[in-house]
Parts: C-alpha cells; structure tokens; sequence
C-alpha cells in the first residue's frame, strides 16, 4: 500500500475509535464453575423437586418400611432413622423423609427468597435511579419534595434498624405468612439496594456521555433507559447475587426462630430448627438442610466473587462494607 | 471546626433514633392485631373489653399515645408486660429486661475481647502477604463463613464438641448461681459461634482496608525510597488505617445484634434476644418494644462510635459538604 493510497482512504484515520465499545466477556475461574453448576442444580430441582421426591412433604413414613427382616421388632421407631436405602438422608422428627422435604423445601425457600430479592430490586432501583436524577415533585413550577432528600433520610433510618429487629417487630405485629414475610423481606432489603442504586446512578449522571445527551436535548426517560440503565446493569446484576444470598439467610434464619414459614409446609430453615433436638442422638436431619442452604449461598458468593475480582475488584470493596 | 463535624454526626443519630422510634412504635401499636382481644381470648364480653382497652391507654389517638410512650421510655419506665395484665399480676417489664441485659453483655463482651484481637491479626496477617496461599487460606474460608447461616456454624460445633467430643454442654442455661468454671463452660460455645460469625467480618474488612492503604501513593513512595516492608507496614500503613478499623469494629459489634438473637436461641441462653423472640412467639408487644428500642438504641449508638472513629482519624470528613 502506498503512501498516497494509505492518506487517500477517508475511513483511515476513524480506525481508532470504533463504533461500538467491544462486549465485556467474563471468563471464569474454577471456583466460579463450580458454582454456577451447584445453582443450576438448585434451579432444576425448584422446577422438578416435588415431582422426583420419594415421598410427599407432609408424609409420615410407615412404620413397615423400617421393619429389619428377621427381627422381632414390629413397630420400629420412624423418627431420626439413619440414611438408608429407604430413607436416603434420613428421616426427620415426625417420620418424614428428609430428602423429600429437602425436595420441596427448595421451592418455598428459594422461591420467597427470589421474589422477594426481585421485589426488593424493583422499588429500591426505581427509586433510587429516580433519586439520581434528581426527579422533584412539583406544583406550579415550586418544588414541593425534592425525592433525593426525603429518601435518603427514610433511607438512612432504614438501614439503622437492624433488619432481624424489623422483621421481628413487624411479624409481631402482623404475624407470618408467607405474602407478608415477601412484602416485608423486599422492602428491608429495598433499602440497601436503593442506596446502592442511587449512588451507581449518580456516578453516571455526572459523566461526560450523559452531559453530551443532554445537550443534544434528550429527555429523561432517554437518558435513564438508553445511558443510565446500561451502565449500571452489570454491578446491580452482581449485586443481586450477593442480596439473595442475603435475602436467603434472613428468611432462613426468620424461619430458623420459627417465625417464617409456618409447618407443614417444608422450608430449609424451619426443618433446621424443629430437627434441633436429633442433634444429641446423632442425627443427621438438622445438618442436612443447614447444608443444602450452605452449599446454594456459598455458590452464588463464589460467582459474585469471581465476576467481581474479573472487573477490577471495585465491586468486591463496595460489598463488604 | 471538628466540634462542629461531631456535634453534626451526632445530632443525624439523635434524628434516626427518634425515626426508629417512630417505626417501632407504629409496628406494634398501629397496626391490626388488638391486644386487648388476644389476651381475653374470643369468649371476652364487649364490657370488658373496652375496660381493658381504656386501662392500656388505647382509646387515645395514635399520636397522643407515642408520645406518653416516649415520655414514659425516657424516664425509664417500660411499662407493663402483657403477660398477666389481664390476671392483674402485671410486672414490670424493667425487672423482667434487667438480668436479660446483663447477661447478653457478658455474652456479647466476651466475644468482643476474643475476637477482636484474633481477628485483626488474621487480617493483618492477610493483608501482609497479598496473593499467598495463605492469604487466600482464610479469604476463602471467611467468605465460605459469612455465607452460610449463622445456625449452621452452631450446630456444627454442637455436634463435634457437644455430641462427638462430650466436653461442652450443648445449651448454656444459666441459673444464675455459676462462677469461675461452670459459668465459662456454659459460656464456651455461644461465645465461640458469635467469635466465628463476628471475626469473619472482620478478617475480610480489615484485610481490604489495609490493602487500600497499601496502594496509596504515599506507601509507594516508602517503597520506592527502600524503606523495609515491615517498617511500611506498622508506620505508615497501620497507623493510617487505624480509623478505618476502628470503624470496622464498631460496625461488626452492631452486627453482634442480629447474630445473638440466632445463637442465644439455639443455646436456650437467657439473654435480652431470646426474651425478644419468646415475646414476639406470644405477641406481648409492650416487651417486645422495648427489646427492639434497647437492641436498635445500642445498634445506633455502635454505628454512632463507628463513623466518630473515621472522622477523627481523617481529617477530610471534619468538613461535611
């Protein structure tokens, strides 16, 4: 290529700036593999649990089932019997299968706790995206509430009750079911993620890219679905991750002290705490759902861990305070 | 001008405790749920109800009681637990909150004193040595430890040293009368569970913040003019990062609030958080009130110290904007 062919080509010196940034491509490690093969395990028994259960969750086993050939014993105990052939992981305080509880307890645990992460997700990123970008109620041209502000103290009042202490108050009050445990659950959580959103948003209001559409006289609802959205997609996405661990343990332990999820249903937490007391015989009853919550809560935070050490480990610093 | 920044700080805690207040006072008087009913039970005569309810106070307007609430907290006067009200053998919530308190702070404080000092020189420890395998040793296991319920921990360690072992009892039921050694074999394992729970956090935070300090460029000048890593460390970085880790303590202490609410009932210890849930478990919402103001006073209070510590060890936040 010659020098006047090379100086000739218009597009030539555009080279460098291309059109489109290049597509962000996470790699994970090993550590991340695993976890996102022990949360697609978790996601496909939500979806079949109940139907490849051995037994129904409120089943109290037959006493015929434990009869050992050749003994005498004609009604053997069916409560905290040791893994076996007929009882996988065991039977739990009532003579139920712990297995089929774990089956179906996946689905009242991780289906309350996603809803209520979701839930927690729409007010607080609604808000506080809206917060960012300074929305104010206005009568007559007078600025009447400025949203930033009023939330922000709500906020800041919120997340000085320790979320236990507000939950305990409110069921209290109310008592537990499960629509309320959602509710209640999305709007603590609620506070978190607004301010996490908020303070996202705020980073990108003030970027040149937001300036420059505005100037080209866009309007709010554009710059909020086409500048802001995008740009904090990723660290909300990754901060969901973290949240529903969160949401998880909150409602496990609600559960856990017996004021979450009511019996008969099965939920992790709750089969820990009525299982306790097999502790002393050596059961393995209140050991296994304390596991199933473990292994689903340490693989989403190895995920989250991985992604956000991949993108420079901004995202782990705002995490753990 | 710091007299200033303090006096700022503290009247936002003034502010949010009232905020707390008014939420916990609405969660348990405002809402649905009569308290007048519940301990008369359904067979209760209109008459008496409405005696019952005028001797509660609750025929005033919602405001007028908050406030005769407030008046009556701030003179130490916690009213009257519901249980027995109705019998006219009411006691006094005081008498019943004032041992509870005090165990929960001999609990509490004890873990304090372990787990602090254990803690910062883990994270130190991690901190030092950046990328090691024995830096990644303990982050992994504390971010394993922070994502699995707190319950968990404690029946693990009541299986291995309750059950397997046999040294430690597996509830610590105080009766009040135990010294020297029987009261630190009941003590040993909630104080180890909470030890765990707490020092995770502290491992993690502490190790993020000296690295934060580590890659200032103040550090990196003492590196480029060859000052000895370990002089680094302990003149420049540590004492730099004091504030911050006296924030992190604070901040964990207040976290100490919704682990002993799980570990005090799992170890049946009678503390102020497990008068909590058996209050709430019988909806007696005078005491629970009460509870809740004490555990979120002491969280504010905490939170309080926590950011007092960041604005005196850093000069930059001596002038809010």
């Amino acid at each position: 290529m010659s020098e006047t062919q090379k100086s000739m080509n218009p597009s030539r010196q555009f080279d460098e700036l291309p059109d489109a940034p290049p597509k962000r491509k996470i790699r994970l490690s090993w550590s991340g593999k695993i976890g996102i093969a022990v949360l697609v395990f978790w996601a496909i028994i939500v979806v079949i649990g109940p139907s490849i259960a051995p037994y129904h969750e409120a089943e109290f086993l037959e006493e015929s089932l434990f009869i050992v050939p050749g003994s005498d014993e004609k009604y053997p105990d069916t409560d905290f019997q040791p893994p076996s052939r007929i009882v996988l992981l065991g039977s739990d305080y009532m003579g139920r299968d712990t297995l089929s509880r774990i089956l179906f307890g996946a689905r009242t645990t991780i289906g309350i706790s996603f809803i209520a992460t979701i839930l927690a997700y729409l007010i607080g990123v609604t808000l506080g995206i809206a917060a960012a970008v300074g929305y104010r109620f206005q009568y007559r041209g007078f600025t009447i509430i400025e949203l930033d502000t009023a939330l922000s103290r709500l906020n800041d009042a919120l997340l000085s009750i320790p979320s236990i202490m507000l939950g305990l108050v409110m069921i209290a009050a109310l008592g537990s079911t499960i629509p309320l445990l959602i509710v209640l659950t999305g709007i603590i959580y609620a506070a978190s993620v607004f301010r996490i959103a908020r303070s996202l948003g705020q980073e990108v209001m003030v970027s040149d890219f937001v300036e420059a559409a505005r100037v080209r006289g866009e309007g709010l609802w554009w710059i909020i679905t086409r500048e802001i959205l995008p740009n904090v997609a990723m660290p909300l996405a990754t901060d969901f991750g973290l949240r529903f661990v969160w949401v998880i343990l909150f409602i496990s332990a609600l559960s856990f002290l017996g004021l979450g999820v009511q019996p008969p249903m099965s939920d992790w937490g709750s089969m820990v705490k009525e299982n306790l007391p097999g502790l002393i015989y050596g059961s393995v009853a209140p050991l296994v759902p304390s596991l199933a919550i473990a292994t689903l809560t340490i693989s989403v935070n190895m995920i989250v861990d991985d992604i956000s050490a991949q993108t420079g480990g901004k995202l782990a610093k705002r995490m753990i305070s | 001008m710091i007299w200033r920044a303090l006096l700022g700080r503290f009247s936002i805690s003034v502010v949010t405790l009232f905020v707390v207040s008014v939420l916990i006072f609405i969660g348990t008087n405002l809402l649905p749920g009569d308290v007048a009913q519940i301990l008369l039970g359904q067979m209760a005569t209109p008459d008496s109800l409405a005696a019952l309810q005028a001797k509660l106070g609750m025929d005033q307007p919602g405001y007028v009681r908050y406030f005769m609430w407030l008046r009556d907290v701030a003179t130490g006067d916690l009213g009257f637990s519901k249980a027995g009200l109705g019998a006219g053998n009411a006691t006094p919530i005081v008498q019943i909150i004032e041992p509870r308190i005090y165990n929960t702070l001999q609990l509490t404080s004890m873990v304090a004193v372990v787990a602090i000092p254990v803690a910062l020189f883990l994270g130190l420890l991690a901190a030092m040595h950046p990328g090691t395998r024995l830096d990644r040793t303990i982050t992994f296991s504390t971010l394993n430890l922070i994502s699995v319920p707190d319950f968990l921990v404690a029946t693990f360690l009541v299986l291995v040293f309750a059950v397997y072992l046999g040294w430690l009892p597996s509830i610590a039921y105080l009766r009040g009368d135990e010294t020297g050694w029987g009261l630190i074999r009941a003590l040993t394992m909630p104080t180890l569970t909470l030890m765990i729970i707490v020092s995770a956090q502290i491992i993690r935070m502490t190790r993020a913040t000296v690295l934060n300090v580590m890659s200032s460029p103040y550090v990196e000048m003492a590196i480029l003019k060859g000052v000895p890593r370990r002089r680094i460390i302990l003149r420049h970085a540590l004492l730099n990062a004091i504030g911050p880790i006296v924030n992190v303590i604070a901040l964990n202490l207040a976290w100490l609030v919704g682990g002993v609410v799980i570990v005090e009932q799992i170890f049946a210890y009678p503390g102020l958080a497990k008068l909590m849930i058996d209050a709430v478990l019988v909806r007696d919402l005078p005491l629970v009130q009460a509870c809740a103001m004490i555990f979120c006073a002491s969280y504010v209070v905490l939170i309080f110290v926590a950011d007092m510590a960041s604005i005196l060890s850093n000069p930059r936040l001596r002038h809010p904007k």
